[in-house]
């Protein structure tokens, strides 16, 4: 039976992992390679980099920092952050990424999702949602830089356009409640994994694990993503496991 | 072990992971490479894929390794097939609106129906991608400390109906009973990724890098 994945996620500023509040307040927590081996020997099902290096520059640290976990972990791993071009996803590919996610250049460019889906294949281009609730009715949008910028773009038939420009799987932050530890915006993750025929990953809110487990039942996502909560020891990825196994979920062991 | 393992590099994709899986697995010399002769006189040869089969087939046949690699075949140097690579081994996928392939195996690569049911009852998402269990269906040197039942990690949206392959040694369950290992002889040829499905992959490279092609 097809496992649901536990996929803790790398905030990498400069070849350093961070995980901000809200995106605010930044805390080192390591080095980036050190961590993805520590995540791949506690059974973690993936690993995902972000890369939230601000500046273009300094992205060669990042293809070296991807091609060092690549060299030590055998388990897939998704980078994203900053990718705006064909060329991006080639040589993030070339240094080890299985999956590359492209979030904000998909709404300035959604050509580009096809274009990468065609030249690299759907199973590896994953498309980022970063949404909001709107406050009026059960209208989310999406929104870019953090969650500053707002792009009036409607988050359920977006994710529909991304799948049908070959986007191979969507990771869907909830810029209300990241970092919040309150747990996954079940209701548009339900919504949206309900509307598109391709792996989603539930992303933003962790706190607990109970809130793994309605990510993955009453959200319906495939796969959970989290941060902190692996980060700073609140729980292994073992005991998560156990704890999804628990729920009757299916989990790899 | 001092033999040599090629990896055949037909310029589809990244054969990093599949190289440092190799060496973590034991792999004393590991080659990537798209010379011919080298691939001819290698110990063992991986046939990596990952992408559209038409773009994969095209440039494989374009750099002249479809003899080289029935040769390795025929002379029964022990050949690992992955993903893409394994589908390319058969008669002809309905990918790309319908390809002709290696046929080394008897068989076609299907799309995934996504009107389907998973075992749950839940609706079939494509690509299967993640991690599933693997029913072993028959002994095989290169099971040799995986127990039957044991996660892999899959990531595809075509695949080879258990029904029409005589040659499955494995399969996976997802909607349908599709192949997960196809093999005959000094051929295993896998649909998941061994170098990325942790210990259970690590261990399947290690004994392919043992393995003298006889089952």
């Amino acid at each position: 039976m097809l496992a649901k994945r536990i996929i803790p996620c790398l905030d990498v500023d400069q070849g350093r992992v961070v995980k901000g509040v809200n995106f605010v307040g930044i805390r080192d927590a390591g080095d980036p390679v050190e961590i993805a081996k520590r995540y791949n020997d506690a059974g973690a099902d993936e690993v995902t980099f972000l890369d939230i290096t601000a500046s273009h520059e300094q992205r060669d640290t990042t293809f070296r920092t991807v091609e060092q976990i690549a060299s030590e972990v055998f388990i897939p791993l998704a980078v994203g952050g900053g990718v705006r071009s064909l060329d991006d996803i080639r040589r993030l590919l070339n240094a080890g990424a299985d999956k590359v996610s492209i979030n904000t250049a998909a709404i300035t460019n959604p050509a580009l999702v096809a274009d990468a889906a065609a030249r690299f294949g759907s199973q590896c281009i994953v498309v980022a949602m970063d949404v909001k609730s709107t406050g009026q009715g059960s209208r989310y949008e999406l929104f870019t830089h953090g969650g500053r910028r707002e792009t009036g773009l409607e988050a359920v038939a977006w994710a529909e356009k991304m799948v049908t420009l070959g986007a191979g799987e969507l990771l869907l932050t909830s810029m209300d409640r990241d970092g919040t530890q309150d747990g996954y915006d079940l209701d548009i993750t339900q919504r949206i994994s309900a509307a598109v025929t391709v792996p989603v990953i539930a992303s933003g809110g962790v706190g607990n694990l109970d809130h793994l487990v309605d990510g993955l039942t009453k959200g319906g996502a495939d796969a959970v993503l989290a941060a902190s909560i692996f980060h700073f020891g609140t729980f292994t990825v073992g005991e998560a496991k156990a704890h999804l196994g628990k729920a009757g979920i299916a989990v790899r062991h | 072990m001092s033999s040599v393992t090629a990896v055949i590099d037909y310029g589809m994709g990244n054969l990093h992971s599949v190289q440092s899986a190799l060496v973590k697995a034991g792999a004393s010399d590991v080659i990537v490479t798209s010379d011919l002769s080298l691939i001819e006189a290698a110990d063992r040869v991986v046939f990596p894929g990952v992408g559209a089969i038409k773009d994969c087939l095209s440039e494989f046949r374009g750099l002249g390794c479809e003899p080289v690699l029935k040769k390795v075949i025929s002379r029964s140097t022990p050949v690992l097939a992955i993903c893409v690579g394994m589908q390319s081994l058969m008669t002809h996928s309905e990918e790309n609106g319908g390809v002709d392939a290696l046929d080394v195996f008897g068989g076609s690569v299907r799309l995934f129906d996504k009107s389907s049911k998973t075992e749950n009852g839940e609706a079939l998402k494509v690509p299967h991608m993640g991690w599933n269990t693997v029913s072993q269906l028959t002994a095989h040197p290169l099971w040799d400390g995986i127990p039957d039942q044991s996660y892999f990690y899959f990531v595809h949206s075509y695949f080879v109906p258990r029904s029409e392959c005589s040659d499955a040694l494995a399969t996976v369950n997802y909607g349908v009973e599709a192949a997960a290992v196809i093999g005959r002889g000094n051929v295993f040829a896998t649909q998941f990724h061994p170098e990325k499905s942790h210990d259970h992959g690590l261990r399947l490279l290690s004994n392919f890098l043992t393995w003298d092609g006889t089952c």
